[in-house]
């Protein structure tokens, strides 16, 4: 590597060994021609351009499609590693999905004073017409996403839950199949666990969540805002993988007590919708009557029992990161046990006293709000300029309620591929799990998203991170 | 199918077949204006706006028809809004939208064909580039067109893709007839007199059959053959009785795969029996432009039939 980490770096111990996840790699890597792996370095990016892997960028010409960029050193984790990691993604899911029944039934939680009221009190994604309705199989967050970052060899800690509707799933699949395209070779030194068969878990996991009463094959749809989304690649990609109809609001209608698509032969039965829309675009008549994007009725539909909708609306409470900064205490509750995954240390600027420390050390921190994501909205202070801090301290102080603080985390890095060679850059990891009444099931691997520019933290694609395939290792 | 998605590949697939018709007319253009002296060839690329039906926007923007103002124009002008690009940004649009009933090898050949395009289109086209990006949407139709034969389901959506390009096709060789005759022939009086054969070639070149035509015909132009060829040989894959045929056979396996017929089967049936029943003598008794008319009233009749009958927009 032309460069060392200053942090813990996941390919190379302190004194420039390799550590053993990465051996097999590098072994193969360190027998290619560089000039070749910089002709397929490029190609990898046709390659994605052929296939129409592109994103839509918030805020820009509608039809503008960038592509994420792919970085093709894969990041690796040992089979012992992903295990402990996979113990600790189920029971914060586990404790997910029943705080969700818990918040929309008795509250027991908030009851035994656990956590306070206003966790759903002060919610914007809080919704009055869940209360006291189990969504078909019991099951709220039928597709989660927990981001994770790492510090150091065994540390490992949980930076976000998306429980509404996490995206980037396509993208740890089709990095895959673009890697295995390029260097089949390597797949044949190194055994890798496949991911290809989460289409497929979750086509099934769907299904297993259809209401009662449907006869044969329950009809899965995927329900798109449409093609100037953001995700919409991801949105035809799976309902294509999945072999499922793509819809769109206009395509459905209620009829006779039961949601509807308008087919070629007239209006059919629809029986799972995974929705990538938000929960107010869901329904005009109970949501916001503004939307064109919805299904008029379809919440009765829902309460009626005959429509199962994945995730199920109001699981957007988990996402708050207000929520966040509880999960320890609701980790515990549910499941009985300490958390084996552990929060990044969190201050919550509606304490009076996290505030003042918040206040007195913004240069330090990373400050957060609650119902913010895609890394907007955020202060990252060490890399901020006065002005920035003082702007920032001005909205903190006029709202503090409104967010968190944490430390700037060392977040570990991996190599990427630069024309110098190999160089580290800070990553983190959005393993996908998926819940059925059978279970739960976590993809091995996930996807990585990496700050392609030096020394940066963010690794949103909004703003210039890129991503890398995942590899965990077979025993 | 959705409605939506059943909408999405029939206009996916006429955008396609626009595109490629308005390519051919542009080379036949170019290879007559470059026979041609000034003043003829300025009468070439009128006739070619004019066949491609923007006379009026063009017009209101230039006051001559010079060769790189009208191939310019035609191929991605914003003024002109049946541009190539544009109508080949509708079928990428339209494929993006059903993305999930094409297979990915349709996908790729449009998705690739749409990033040469816009790139060969980014800047306006010189004379030396005219020939290259020509073929280049040409090539696009027919990789879209292999990839569809070799890779797709025969289900619904093969036959609305199918169903749109045909109806394109037909109205649009039925157009390009209807201007190019008007413009040779003033009076019917000049029917069966000699003619500049250089222009009858042209006609035949602009959908893309002077070789066939030359190969059944023996090297014998004149009028009467050319219309008899091209509205009438059901060898031709050009020809109207061919997009008759073809859309009809794509129809009724539409109706047996719906278990039911549409309006637009009854409309098809109507229109296969006029067209099986006249002659070429029967066409010119008539008078081939009220023939024509009738032909792209009778067809613009059957697509409106078909977005109704499968529930395209509601």
């Amino acid at each position: 590597m032309t460069e060392a980490s200053a942090n813990f770096d996941e390919m190379y111990t302190d004194d420039r060994s390799v550590r053993p996840a990465y051996k097999g790699y590098c072994q193969w890597h360190d027998q290619q021609d560089p000039n070749w792996l910089k002709r397929k370095h490029g190609e990898a990016e046709s390659n994605f351009r052929k296939t129409g892997i592109t994103f839509n960028v918030y805020g820009e010409d509608e039809a503008e499609e960038r592509l994420i960029p792919f970085d093709m050193v894969p990041r690796i984790i040992g089979a012992n590693e992903w295990r402990k990691l996979t113990r600790g993604i189920e029971q914060r899911v586990s404790a997910l999905n029943a705080f969700m029944y818990d918040l929309y039934h008795r509250q027991e939680i908030i009851r035994a004073g656990r956590v306070p009221a206003r966790l759903f009190q002060n919610n914007e994604a809080w919704l009055q017409q869940m209360v006291g309705f189990t969504p078909p199989g019991g099951v709220y967050t039928h597709i989660v996403g927990i981001d994770l970052v790492r510090t150091g060899p065994n540390d490992w800690f949980v930076l976000e839950d998306n429980a509404r509707t996490p995206s980037g799933v396509s993208y740890m699949l089709e990095n895959r199949e673009t890697m295995m395209a390029m260097f089949p070779e390597l797949f044949s030194q190194v055994q890798v666990e496949p991911v290809a068969r989460y289409p497929r878990r979750l086509a099934k996991s769907l299904a297993a969540c259809a209401p009662q009463g449907v006869k044969g094959k329950p009809t899965v749809a995927v329900l798109t805002p449409g093609i100037y989304n953001s995700a919409y690649f991801e949105h035809a990609f799976l309902a294509d993988q999945m072999g499922a109809e793509l819809v769109e609001g206009s395509d459905l209608r209620v009829v006779d007590g039961y949601v509807q698509m308008r087919t070629t032969r007239g209006y059919e039965r629809l029986d799972v919708i995974y929705r990538r829309v938000d929960d107010e675009y869901l329904d005009p008549l109970t949501f916001s009557p503004d939307s064109v994007l919805g299904i008029p009725g379809i919440m009765d539909v829902y309460r009626a029992g005959n429509v199962t909708i994945a995730n199920a609306p109001g699981t957007g409470v988990c996402d708050d990161k207000a929520v966040y900064s509880f999960m320890p205490e609701i980790v515990e509750f549910y499941t009985g046990e300490k958390p084996l995954l552990p929060n990044v240390q969190t201050w919550r600027c509606a304490d009076d006293d996290s505030l003042a420390y918040v206040l007195d050390n913004l240069e330090e921190l990373v400050v957060k709000e609650v119902h913010g994501s895609g890394g907007y909205g955020m202060l990252i202070g060490p890399t901020s300029s006065k002005k920035e801090i003082a702007e920032f301290r001005k909205k903190l102080s006029a709202n503090p309620a409104n967010y968190i603080a944490q430390p700037t985390l060392a977040l570990s890095t991996t190599p990427i591929f630069t024309k110098k060679g190999l160089a580290p850059r800070h990553v983190d990891l959005r393993p996908f799990v998926l819940v059925s009444p059978d279970g739960i099931d976590i993809t091995p691997g996930g996807l990585t998203r990496v700050a392609l520019k030096k020394d940066s933290l963010v690794v949103n694609s909004s703003q210039g991170g890129g991503t890398k395939d995942t590899w965990v290792l077979k025993d | 199918m959705l409605g939506r998605t059943a909408n999405g590949l029939f206009w996916m697939f006429r955008y396609l077949e626009r595109a490629e018709n308005t390519a051919r007319l542009l080379d036949a253009g170019l290879r007559m204006a470059l026979t041609r002296d000034h003043t003829k060839a300025e009468e070439e690329w009128r006739s070619v706006i004019k066949t491609s039906g923007q006379q009026q926007a063009f017009e209101a923007k230039y006051d001559n028809y010079d060769g790189s103002n009208a191939w310019n124009f035609i191929l991605r002008d914003k003024d002109n809004p049946a541009n190539v690009l544009s109508a080949f940004e509708q079928v990428r649009t339209n494929a993006r939208l059903v993305r999930n009933a094409i297979s990915s090898e349709v996908w790729e050949a449009i998705n690739e064909s749409w990033m040469t395009l816009k790139d060969d289109l980014s800047r306006p086209v010189a004379q030396g580039n005219l020939g290259k990006v020509v073929g280049h949407v040409r090539r696009a139709g027919m990789q879209v067109h292999g990839a569809m034969a070799g890779s797709m389901l025969r289900d619904a959506g093969f036959h609305f893709a199918r169903a749109g390009t045909f109806v394109e096709r037909g109205d649009s060789i039925a157009r390009i007839l209807d201007i190019k005759y008007y413009l040779l022939l003033p009076s019917l009086s000049y029917v069966g007199s000699s003619l500049d054969t250089g222009q009858w070639d042209n006609v035949l070149r602009s959908v893309s059959g002077d070789r066939a035509y030359r190969w059944l015909n023996a090297g014998q132009i004149d009028a009467r053959g050319i219309v008899e060829f091209l509205v009438l040989d059901d060898r031709f894959p050009r020809s109207l009785a061919y997009c008759h045929s073809a859309l009809r056979e794509n129809l009724a396996a539409l109706a047996r795969i719906h278990h039911a017929e549409g309006e637009c089967n009854g409309l098809m049936r109507e229109a296969d029996m006029r067209m099986s029943e006249t002659t070429i003598d029967a066409i010119f008794e008539m008078g081939l432009h009220d023939f024509l008319i009738q032909f792209i009233n009778s067809n613009t009749a059957i697509s409106a039939a078909i977005a109704e009958d499968y529930r395209f927009t509601r």
